[in-house]
């Protein structure tokens, strides 16, 4: 298809002069938005650009001020998103809209007319798993939503609104959650939809990404189109940025070279189980010193939650975690915190705040307990609300005031917001889960350096990230890991991303962790409960 | 053209008097319903209205049944907004009542002290503890079952709610029964809570007058669940396990011990309500002696907001409804207002959410110009 010969026939949506007014602020300002039947689209711009409000217009969840849609060659006003489903138009969206004690077929089925009253369950199964085959998505029907991992989670979402009969996909930072070899899937298998004929709205951060993946973009700036469906030829990362945040983004972090001190964290014959009682990390041994990076690779699910869990006390395992010569496996998520630890949850919303309580509340979820928040039994909430303030300027959290709801701050205010109650704890040993997932490039960049201003401070810093540029540019030494086991450790300017791919993958093998320290006393059992 | 309502989600804070607003709203618009109602069975509901005044604040009199009777509901909708707070949906303070009352009445029954020769005051003061301790341990029940294997406490106290009123009724028929009525003997009068018609000797004006100690227990506990909610550390980890559990897990909060302690506290202000009502009303243990009080509670909770000190004026308002309605035939015109007050305020919630507007549409269903920007009592 030419590009140039573009006729209204072959456009799958027109979105023209949309305006879109909340209080305060202005969502979407005149923007222009077109969709071409069997073209990858991808939309950019920074959190709080007016991405996911343009898409929300397009679901029929808010009513543009003004402006028009046309899909399909006719003006539509859509009520609800049930309307623009009947249209056609699907969407996966970042959080997850699924019911986790119910089967995938099942979560599927939800809202069809089919199967009316029986549900021949097999039959449906046997459907889904034919649909995931054309697109080469691997997924097992019958699994319950809960034993699925994120990435395994977004694929259901995905063969949802393809069952659906979706023609017009919004993806919705469809990759954030994505490990490196499933994010080129997902590339793939969206290409291959839109061979098909199927259109695809592709929301993104990521620019390599975008550059990979897309025909066309649109880039949002503060509610206006400061690119409207260019092409992706020929266009330069820099350019890309600089649309996107109106200045030059160089990642140029400030690492130091610098010699790690005592270990901090030891990990010694570490064993679990996941949430399915199979094993999840086998015989795990693992290092980590002051002032050291040491960067966890993997695909998605291959034990780095569980590792992360054993370590800030969430779940049972065997063998031994020591943090400052203290034992603290199997103990408490309490005993964790007070041996040091800081915790940067890889659910912000669901783990890391509690999202309809104020700035001030959450900051103080580890340190209400003490001086000066608080003495024997009373929170002195002045002094909680002084301490709220000080952070927020000192880690420029945006938001009208510290009395505002955490569920209100934007995905990056939110992370700066946990990290400023972590950080604010001097901890020994910060684990950082995914810190920089679905955050705009300000962000991603503030939060990576204030990690690495942690690091000079000596504290040790297990990173586990997804992104491996990301991971190799801040790490010290990158470990990798499969199917719960640590495949490889290797020195960061060593590593090389084709090797860590390769372990990531399973059909390569490097040199174990830290060798196994003559083990102080016999493992325990193990557990064959899994914790919560 | 024509007229449609627009309704809104918020994207900015509600103002801060919104919630006492549309509560307050909701309970004039209930009663506007329950008026509606009577007048179309053919009763006159401004003489009913007016009759209920008086019959619940027309005379120092009937000020005080209404407090006596407000006092169980107010230490009853304290112990549920204490709960509900940490999202426990305690709808147990009926038994817990019960179970308040039976330990409180066994320090008499048995009795557990010598009733000749101990000062009123440590016979009082030990059937509080009693009636608390009896409260408490009815709470452990669910509490445990909810906090170590996940067992939904809706179902675990609403069903405890019937054994606490068979295992009391067991006793009174069983063993202590005062010649085979539905009560036991009436209690000496140093297990009596000290009432303003002691006083009648020194002032003239009180009287007759039934209010009794209870309601001092009543504010009391109003001001120390406060100071627990607002002020105390405890009440943050309360606040902060009702909003996510898992964030709260994740900041190291021992959720197992909370859920169970929240539940034995909640239980201990409705075993309080339980030997207060004993002590201070019927002065034995008997037969019913709650009138729905549990469920009452929970309403009364919801009404308030779960705000300890908004939990007195409404009980003040449902201990009135109370009064009225045995003046009143049929008796059950108190509980349609209270039914309809509970469907109201519930439904009042969302306009915490929600703005809704009058507008005005043309011939396509389209917006015009707004009406009024006045948020309308819609439902």
């Amino acid at each position: 298809m030419t590009l140039q010969e573009t006729t209204n026939e072959a456009l799958a949506v027109e979105m023209k002069d949309i305006t879109l007014r909340f209080p305060g602020v202005l969502a979407n300002d005149h923007v222009n938005f077109t969709l071409r039947k069997g073209e990858i689209h991808a939309l950019l711009g920074e959190n709080g650009a007016g991405k996911s409000t343009l898409m929300n217009v397009l679901m029929g969840l808010y009513k543009p001020n003004s402006g028009t849609i046309i899909v399909n060659g006719k003006h539509v006003s859509f009520g609800s998103p049930k309307d623009a489903i009947a249209s056609g138009i699907g969407m996966v969206h970042q959080h997850f809209m699924l019911v986790p004690n119910q089967t995938v077929t099942e979560n599927i089925l939800i809202g069809l007319d089919e199967p009316k009253f029986v549900l021949n369950i097999k039959k449906y199964d046997q459907k889904v798993r034919e649909l995931a085959e054309q697109f080469g998505i691997q997924i097992d029907p019958t699994a319950q939503i809960w034993q699925l991992s994120v990435g395994e989670q977004q694929r259901v979402e995905i063969l949802k609104i393809l069952y659906h009969g979706a023609q017009i996909l919004i993806m919705d930072e469809p990759t954030a959650v994505l490990a490196p070899q499933e994010a080129a899937e997902l590339i793939e298998t969206l290409r291959g939809m839109a061979r098909q004929g199927k259109s695809v709205i592709f929301i993104s951060h990521k620019l390599n990404e975008v550059c990979a993946v897309a025909d066309r973009l649109t880039i949002l700036r503060k509610g206006r189109a400061t690119a409207e469906g260019i092409s992706v030829e020929g266009i330069t990362r820099e350019a890309l940025a600089s649309l996107m945040v109106g200045r030059e983004v160089i990642f140029n972090l400030q690492k130091k070279d610098q010699a790690p001190g005592e270990v901090v964290l030891e990990l010694q014959e570490v064993s679990a189980v996941n949430n399915k009682n199979l094993p999840a990390l086998r015989k795990v041994n693992l290092c980590l010193k002051e002032g050291e990076i040491l960067g966890i690779a993997g695909v998605a699910g291959n034990g780095q939650s569980e590792l992360v869990e054993v370590i800030t006390g969430l779940r049972e395992c065997t063998g031994h975690i020591l943090l400052e010569g203290k034992e603290i496996a199997n103990k408490s998520p309490q005993a964790s915190i007070s041996a040091g630890l800081a915790h940067i949850p890889e659910d912000r919303i669901g783990v890391g705040t509690a999202p309809n309580l104020s700035l001030t509340k959450n900051v103080i979820m580890k340190s209400y307990d003490h001086a000066p928040i608080s003495n024997a039994w009373r929170v002195n909430y002045t002094a909680a609300g002084v301490h709220a303030e000080e952070l927020k300027n000192q880690y420029k959290i945006q938001a009208p005031s510290i009395e505002t709801q955490a569920r209100k701050l934007s995905g990056g205010n939110l992370q700066k917001l946990i990290l400023a109650r972590e950080l604010s704890s001097k901890p020994r040993l910060i684990v950082a889960m995914q810190p920089t997932r679905g955050l705009d490039v300000g962000a991603i960049e503030a939060v990576l350096d204030l990690l690495l201003e942690e690091r000079s401070k000596g504290s040790a810093i297990l990173l586990v990230s997804e992104d491996l540029e990301e991971l190799l540019s801040l790490s010290d030494r990158v470990a990798v890991m499969y199917e719960g086991e640590i495949v490889g450790v290797m020195d960061q300017k060593e590593a090389d991303i084709n090797t860590i791919g390769l372990m990531m993958i399973g059909s390569l093998r490097g040199d174990p962790a830290c060798p196994p320290a003559e083990t102080r006393t016999q493992p325990t059992d193990l557990n064959e409960q899994g914790a919560e | 053209m024509g007229l449609r309502l627009d309704v809104q989600k918020r994207t900015e804070d509600y103002p801060k008097w919104l919630p006492a607003a549309t509560s307050v709203g909701a309970v004039l618009l209930a009663f506007v319903f329950s008026g509606l109602i009577l007048l179309s069975v053919g009763a006159d509901p401004i003489r009913i209205y007016s009759f209920f005044w008086t019959a619940s604040f027309g005379s120092w009199g009937a000020v005080s049944d209404v407090i006596v009777k407000a006092t169980p509901l107010l230490l009853i909708g304290l112990a549920c907004a204490f709960a509900f707070k940490m999202k426990l949906w305690n709808i147990g303070a009926e038994g817990q009542f019960y179970m308040g009352a039976f330990f409180a009445s066994m320090v008499i029954l048995l009795p557990m002290v010598d009733l000749e020769a101990t000062p009123k005051v440590l016979v009082l003061g030990l059937m509080m503890l009693m009636g608390m301790l009896g409260g408490a341990l009815y709470g452990f029940i669910p509490g445990i079952l909810r906090a170590k294997y996940n067992i939904n406490e809706v179902i675990t106290t609403l069903m405890l709610n019937y054994i606490a009123v068979f295992w009391n009724n067991y006793w009174i028929f069983g063993k202590y029964s005062d010649a085979g009525f539905q009560m036991t003997k009436m209690f000496p009068k140093i297990a009596w809570l000290p009432r303003l018609s002691d006083f009648a000797k020194q002032y003239k004006g009180f009287s007759g007058i039934t209010l009794h100690l209870g309601v001092i227990f009543g504010l009391i506990a109003a001001v120390i669940v406060w100071l627990i909610l607002y002020k105390s550390r405890w009440g943050y980890k309360i606040t902060l396990i009702g909003d996510n559990p898992k964030a709260a897990k994740y900041a190291g909060l021992n959720i197992t011990r909370n859920i169970v302690l929240v539940f034995m506290f909640s239980g201990a202000l409705a075993g309080l309500a339980g030997m207060a009502e004993v002590s201070g009303v019927v002065h034995r243990l008997q037969e019913r002696i709650s009138t729905n009080y549990g469920f009452s509670g929970v309403i009364i909770a919801w009404l308030a907001k779960l705000n300890p000190f908004a939990v007195i004026l409404v009980s003040v308002l449902f201990g009135a409804l109370i009064v009225a309605g045995r003046e009143i035939q049929p008796s059950g015109v108190s509980f349609l207002i209270q039914g309809i007050i509970l469907f109201l305020v519930i439904s009042s919630d969302v306009l915490l959410k929600y703005t809704i507007r009058v507008v005005r549409t043309d011939k396509n269903g389209e917006i015009v110009q707004a009406k009024s920007a006045a948020v309308e009592e819609a439902e």
